[in-house]
Order: C-alpha cells, then sequence, then structure tokens
C-alpha cells in the first residue's frame, strides 16, 4: 500500500517520466520516509508505554546487592528499557551506588543505556535491515556486560569520589503511581518529543540513500577504509569520541558511509564510540569518579569497541 | 505551605519553576517556592529530574512536565 501511494504521488501528480533516475529517486525518497516514520511512531510508543514500568527507582531496587555477571547481564537490559539521559548520569549513579548496586553493574547498565535504545533499534531496522540491527543489539549489550564485569572484577571502589557513599537518599524516595491512562499521556508525549528531535536528521539520511546513491562511486572509501585497511576501525573510534550524539543524529551519518563501502565492524565500532564513549558523558562522570576510573572505564571501552570492529570485519 | 523545585539546572527545571509560582499565585495561596539544586538535597527526595515537592512530600518527578493545572491540582492535594 506504501509502494502504491508513492508511486502515485511520483507518477499520477508531479507526473514525472517512468524509470528515470530522478523519479526512482523519488518514489525511494517517500516510500522510506512514510515507512521510518511509521515504523518508528508505533514502536517509540509501545516502548514508552514498557519504560513507564521501569522508572529508574525500581531498575535500582531489582539491581541492589545482585551477584556480579547476574548483575551485568540484568543492568545491560534493564539499560534498554529505563529512561535515561547523559544530563541525569550523576543522580543515577548516585542512587544506584547508594543502594548497594556493585560498581560494575551500574557501569553496566552506564554503558547500555545510551547505546542500545529504541530509537537506534528502529533507525537501523528501517535503513539496514534486521540482521544488522540484532547483531548491533547482540554485541551493544555483551559490550555493556563484559564492560561492567571487568570493571567490577578491578575493586576500583577507591575511585569513587568519597561523597558518593556520605549521601543517604532518604526512606522517602518512592515511585510515584501512575494510572494506566498517564501512561499513555507520557508514551504520546516521548513519541512527539523523540520525533521532534530527529525528524530532520532522519530526512536527510533517506535523502542521502535516495539521491547521493548514483552520484559517489559505491566503493569510493572502501580503498581507505575497506576491510582490509588494519587502521580503519580505530581510526573510527578516534572520530567517534569527540562527536557526541544520540544514535538518531549518528545513524544517518553511519548510513552514508556504509553506501560508499565503509566496512561494517568499522561502521559498527563508530556507532558505539560515538554513543558510548563520549567526552560530555566523560566530564558529567567525572564529577562522581576520580580520574583513575575514569581512565580505566575509557580504556577497556576503547579495547572492546575497537575488538567488536575487527571481529566484524573479519567474519563478514 | 513550602513548594520546593528539584533540577541541577536544565531548561525543564526552570519551566518547573515557573510552574509552580505560576500555579501558587492563580491559587491565591502563600507559598514560597524554593529552587533546591544542591545534588544530595535532590537525591533525598528523587533521581528523575525536574521533581516537585509539596511540604516535604514528592508530588511529581521527571519528564514530561505537568500542566499548571495539574500542578494546581497537586498542590491543592497537600493543603
Amino acid at each position: 500500500m506504501l509502494k502504491e501511494f508513492a508511486s502515485y504521488v511520483t507518477y499520477g501528480l508531479i507526473k514525472l517520466e517512468h524509470g528515470s533516475r530522478l523519479a526512482d529517486a523519488l518514489e525511494f525518497f517517500i516510500y522510506d520516509t512514510i515507512k521510518i516514520f511509521l515504523l518508528l511512531s508505533v514502536i517509540i510508543f509501545i516502548v514508552s508505554i514498557i519504560r513507564s514500568y521501569f522508572p529508574p527507582e525500581k531498575t535500582k531496587k531489582i539491581l541492589s546487592h545482585k551477584k556480579e555477571f547476574i548483575g551485568n547481564i540484568l543492568a545491560a537490559l534493564l539499560g534498554v528499557v529505563t529512561p535515561f539521559c547523559s544530563c541525569s548520569a550523576v543522580p543515577l549513579f548516585i542512587g544506584f551506588v547508594e543502594a548497594g548496586v556493585p560498581l560494575g553493574v551500574t557501569f553496566s547498565f552506564l554503558i547500555s543505556s545510551p547505546m542500545v535504545n529504541e530509537v537506534a533499534v528502529v533507525l537501523l531496522w528501517g535503513l539496514f535491515g534486521w540482521k544488522i540491527t540484532a547483531i548491533y543489539i547482540g554485541t551493544g549489550l555483551l559490550v555493556a556486560i563484559f564492560g561492567g564485569f571487568i570493571i567490577g572484577k578491578l575493586r576500583l571502589e577507591k575511585w569513587v569520589e568519597e561523597y558518593v557513599y556520605k549521601i543517604h537518599t532518604g526512606q522517602g524516595q518512592e515511585t510515584l503511581k501512575q494510572t494506566f491512562k498517564e501512561r499513555i499521556q507520557y508514551a504520546k508525549w516521548n513519541t512527539a518529543d523523540i520525533l521532534k528531535r530527529v525528524w530532520l536528521f532522519i530526512l536527510i539520511a533517506i535523502g542521502i540513500g535516495g539521491f547521493i546513491h548514483g552520484y559517489v562511486p559505491q566503493d569510493f572509501l572502501t580503498q581507505y577504509a575497506g576491510p582490509k585497511n588494519p587502521f580503519a576501525v580505530p581510526v573510527a573510534v578516534a572520530l567517534g569520541v569527540p562527536l557526541y550524539s544520540n544514535a538518531a543524529g549518528v545513524i544517518p551519518i553511519v548510513y552514508a558511509l556504509m553506501e560508499k563501502g565503509l566496512s561494517m565492524g568499522t561502521v559498527l565500532a563508530f556507532m558505539m564510540a560515538v554513543t558510548a564513549l563520549s567526552l560530555p558523558e566523560m566530564i558529567i562522570l567525572r564529577k562522581v569518579i576520580k580520574m583513575p576510573l575514569l581512565a580505566i572505564f575509557v580504556g577497556i571501552m576503547t579495547v572492546t569497541i575497537i575488538s567488536v570492529g575487527y571481529l566484524f570485519n573479519w567474519v563478514m | 505551605m513550602e513548594i520546593k523545585v528539584l533540577g541541577p539546572g536544565c531548561t525543564n527545571c526552570y519551566k518547573m519553576e515557573e510552574l509552580a509560582k505560576k500555579a501558587s499565585t492563580e491559587l491565591g495561596i502563600d507559598a514560597t517556592v524554593e529552587k533546591v539544586s544542591d545534588i544530595q538535597e535532590i537525591m533525598k527526595y528523587t533521581m528523575s529530574t525536574p521533581g516537585l515537592v509539596v511540604n516535604g512530600k514528592l508530588k511529581h518527578s521527571g519528564k514530561p512536565l505537568p500542566d499548571t493545572e495539574k500542578v494546581k491540582e497537586l498542590i491543592k492535594a497537600e493543603m
């Protein structure tokens, strides 16, 4: 039905010539735009309702005093559904540590939350297909689980700022009861809010896919950054760190890069570096952890992300 | 009546403060609206900002912000 609509607009309304490059591009653009925005609205709405059942207070309770490893897995999974933005990383970190969530488990959550979320999933699915989406979710969770697990094993609690342990949250800290109607309202608001922030990026991404498609050679980047170049992955990660963006902003760039021959592993590594290893987030985290721990965190993340990149360049 | 707005200093926190002031003026009550940005103090109530505390009770936390009518209701419930 969407396909028919797209060709109706292209040939019926605008009356472009059948089979011309411009007509093809426009048809693709209309079809993809509608498809992705429908997908985004529906999935964000559903995920928002699920999220409203997992406020940070509840996640904290679930993770409190959990054994390591099991805790890391749970934290990585809860990171996907608990609403989080880097601006609330500090209260969240303090709340978790204070509630007895092990340090490594807290990190698993902090890594997975910005990296694997519904916007990333929908965009990847819409633009690249389900296979790449599944690979991204799977490796993202693995990075979060193992990154957090290693940090936990290293026993780095002494490098958490002292004041974090001194804060005692009141007994009054409990979740406010929500009616189902309020959850629906929250979901509507959240969907609109996310769409407002990402629509332009998405249009640009689809535009790149549709219009520039035929004009830049497919393998333009292959010779510089293809799977054969051993430096492609570390360079992609290094470029990703100062860039701060959410998944919605980075996926269009990634889409354009992949169209032009950047290999899968390099693309995955770049995306993870941008979302999980950003400079502003490090500055925020510095408020609650001391320099050595921050450095170890960055080091572990860098090594893990680069390994993921190499692994996929090698496998695919 | 004592109203506290919890927030480290994001845009939504300022909006919340405005809302609280507007609501208490419209209700015509004698209330002090205090902005709390100290993280230790915020953590006593919630992890999701902005928060609204009326007479020591958490009435709202996180996004989305309530509208003025809703804030009035929340305040009235504590009167």
